[in-house]
């Protein structure tokens, strides 16, 4: 299944501020619920899990079911500890493990 | 005896609120289990409804996606953060909707997203503490089109 995801995140940071990050993944998150016009159930496809690891260390983690809206918005926050990679993980119930990351500068 | 004479207003409002019950009761009229879900996550411990604050809008026209925002008072410090927020139905099929995991290096507890609603419904937040407290609070949103709609 095609799925992306846009990242607003702040470049640079007050090293102790807390900063909000936003996350928009594309996915239909298929309830299972839903029919199709034959009537026939259409199986249930969503996503799992999201991770936001700051350096390697995971900083938020959400745990999806099918009541998650199609096309999850998520906002959180981390406090800005050192320059780095903010990576974002997300997982489909297939298995699946899509990932994308920004950079971060903490001064 | 005096004659009980309604009004309309009164007659409205007897009428929507049968309507309302009448609605409800056949789709899921003994609860989706959520109290269970709800101890099945947290166990038995009572929950204080204290510290957290959920905003939901008290009127969704697409229950599909519905907006939230949950906030728990929390100094996010190594002693004293929260663990857990959960976020439950009392009306959809699945009652658990979804569960944040955060850590002192969330720095803030809070959270915003969107959620399906199979209905109007008070829609129900619970946070677990690092110490194992619990504390819970819970928002009512009137849904004008359901999310799932089951036959």
């Amino acid at each position: 299944m095609s799925t992306s995801i846009r990242i607003k995140a702040p470049k640079t940071a007050r090293k102790g501020d807390v900063v909000e990050l936003k996350a928009l993944i594309q996915h239909k998150m298929e309830s299972g619920y839903r029919r199709d016009e034959k009537g026939e159930t259409i199986p249930r496809k969503i996503l799992t899990e999201f991770i936001c690891l700051y350096n390697q260390e995971e900083v938020f983690r959400a745990d999806f079911h099918p009541g998650v809206s199609a096309n999850p918005i998520l906002t959180f926050y981390t406090r800005a500890i050192e320059s780095g990679t903010l990576r974002f993980r997300w997982t489909e119930q297939t298995g699946e493990i899509f990932e994308d990351s920004t950079e971060i500068k903490v001064s | 005896m005096t004659p009980v004479v309604l009004n309309r207003r009164q007659l409205l409002l007897g009428a929507s609120a049968l309507g309302a019950s009448a609605y409800a009761l056949p789709v899921f009229g003994a609860g989706n289990g959520m109290e269970a879900a709800i101890k099945a996550m947290f166990g038995n411990s009572d929950i204080a409804e204290a510290k957290v604050k959920l905003t939901i809008p008290a009127l969704s026209e697409n229950g599909f996606s519905v907006p939230f925002e949950v906030e728990v008072d929390s100094p996010m410090t190594e002693d004293n953060h929260v663990t857990k927020i959960a976020i439950f139905s009392e009306r959809n099929p699945i009652p658990l909707i979804a569960t944040y995991h955060l850590s002192p290096r969330s720095g803030r507890a809070k959270v915003n997203g969107r959620i399906r609603l199979a209905g109007t419904q008070n829609v129900h937040a619970i946070a677990q503490m690092r110490d194992g407290s619990l504390y819970r609070a819970s928002a009512n949103s009137f849904v004008t089109v359901a999310a799932c709609i089951i036959l």
